[in-house]
């Protein structure tokens, strides 16, 4: 299986002596499906910023599809939602202009819009189940909803990678497990490589492959099966230590 | 009051920049930059008072100012010098003081720079509106071309830039056209008021719109309309232009407020 993404004794800090990440080695092979967890302020999102090339390693490196992460070519092909997306601006952005958001980087920069992004906006709406809000403003639906929103935006530019920082922050019980089958169904459906990143696996854990527990480095890495008891709770990761 | 060339003129000019502001402005206000405009302002003065010094057109002169000024905060807000507000407020403070310095040198604190301070649209010649309207039809292409890259950057900016959106080089074209758009404006509304022409009728179309892209249009609009009242109230109540125009936007902001309120209940 080649690589979406490898990590190789990746340390990284803000300020000079103070270490978010130690030594973290991580590889994931393209079409996996991967569980990110750990405390908050376990160096998560930082971890993440480093796979897509938003920071570059105090030592080691980072390499997305064999090319180093920042200087990586195929950006078009990385879908992220950032911690807590929503809309920037005071201006009521709909669904559908949310998601036309993202063909941006993969059609044309300047210019109207081309048939092939509309296609594709509408396909993208579609699959996330929200053709009836398509027109609605993003900040009158739910939490759920506008991160359907924001996955369909990323999805619109057929992604590779699609990344998700905490992205059931805000949302309720029932929206995390139908936000947890959606991507599941979109794992399945298009192959797409999908790391979801959260402090707790909450519903994510039954559809993963794999789990991987980070706090400051990588504690655990494997099947959610072979994970200990007491790890189900990532808080927990402090605690044993 | 139409059989009046400088009448036919005013309106012209103020109908340009009551659409132009405004689109710009859309996108500052969606940034939450709304103040940025004010600060080029700051440092379209310099330039003005550069141009009386040189003896050269102080519209181009503030043009100049106004450009570099608007790069040089975006270049130091990218590379991490200072903080975005620090960055502007480098900037702007040091354009104002720089525009003090060098109007005392030239000794022109007089009516010529109250008329760039303040506006002066009732002086604009054929010659300045060929100006302001070529300016302008260039600002509202760019818009129209970036319209796209500059939507998605507001919904989302670090999702464009994981995907490879220039981010850079959009602040620095955004940048480049609040500094043209505050030059041409300087004739219109003055210096000290442009930046209201470039929040005032984005502020109002947020609180009717129904989307992103009705919302600019309707800032336009609302603009558009501001600048054509504005004018004419100034003509029959003999008040100063510059302000009237802004009062009217504001005035246009405190009726959609009450639109929201009526439609809330």
């Amino acid at each position: 299986m080649s690589l979406a993404v490898e990590l190789r004794g990746v340390s990284f800090g803000y300020r000079p002596g103070q270490r978010v990440l130690e030594d973290v080695d991580l590889a994931l092979g393209e079409g996996e499906f991967v569980a990110v967890a750990g405390p908050n302020g376990g160096g998560k999102t930082t971890l993440m910023r480093i796979v897509l090339g938003l920071e570059r390693p105090s030592e080691g490196s980072a390499l997305l599809y064999g090319e180093p992460a920042h200087r990586f070519a195929g950006r078009r092909a990385l879908g992220y939602l950032a911690q807590r997306s929503q809309v920037g601006g005071d201006a009521p952005a709909t669904v559908r202009e949310v998601v036309s958001a993202g063909r941006v980087a993969s059609g044309r920069l300047v210019g109207r819009r081309q048939p092939d992004d509309r296609r594709l906006v509408d396909e993208a709406i579609h699959r996330v189940g929200l053709d009836a809000l398509a027109d609605a403003p993003v900040r009158t639906l739910s939490g759920g909803m506008q991160q359907r929103a924001f996955i369909a935006k990323a999805l619109a530019g057929q992604p590779s990678l699609l990344v998700l920082d905490e992205p059931t922050t805000g949302v309720d019980a029932e929206s995390q497990e139908s936000l947890a089958e959606l991507l599941a169904t979109l794992h399945a459906d298009l192959g797409v490589t999908i790391v979801y990143v959260s402090h707790e696996f909450g519903a994510v854990e039954h559809h993963v492959e794999r789990l991987v527990l980070a706090r400051r480095t990588i504690v655990f890495d494997g099947s959610p099966r072979d994970l200990p008891g007491i790890w189900h709770d990532p808080g927990h990761v402090h605690a044993r230590e | 009051m139409l059989e009046s060339e400088f009448m036919r003129l005013a309106l012209a000019a103020g109908a340009i920049v009551g659409v132009l502001a405004p689109a710009v402005g859309f996108f500052l206000v969606q940034r939450r930059q709304s103040l940025f405009g004010d600060g080029i302002g700051h440092v379209a003065f310099a330039g003005v008072a550069a141009g009386i010094l040189l003896d050269v057109s102080p519209v181009l002169a503030a043009l100049v100012f106004a450009v570099l000024g608007g790069i040089a905060i975006e270049l130091l807000r990218a590379r991490g010098r200072a903080a975005g507000d620090q960055a502007l407020a480098l900037v702007f403070y040091t354009g104002i003081a720089l525009g003090v310095v060098l109007v005392a040198q030239a000794g022109a604190l007089n009516v010529d720079l109250f008329q760039y301070l303040f506006g002066s649209i009732l002086t604009v010649t054929r010659g300045d509106l060929v100006t302001i309207a070529l300016l302008g039809a260039l600002g509202l292409a760019a818009i129209t071309l970036l319209y796209r890259p500059f939507a998605a950057v507001v919904i989302d900016e670090e999702g464009a830039r994981v995907a490879g959106v220039p981010i850079g080089s959009l602040n620095v074209a955004l940048a480049a056209l609040t500094a043209v758009t505050v030059a041409l404006s300087m004739r219109v509304v003055g210096i000290l008021l442009v930046a209201a022409l470039m929040v005032l009728p984005v502020s109002a179309a947020g609180r009717l719109a129904w989307s992103m892209r009705s919302s600019l249009v309707l800032a336009t609009v609302i603009g558009f309309g501001s600048a054509i009242c504005g004018v004419t109230i100034a003509y029959y109540a003999d008040l100063p232009p510059g302000g009237t125009i802004v009062l009217v936007a504001a005035a246009t902001y405190l009726v959609a407020l009450a639109v929201t309120a009526v439609r809330v209940r």
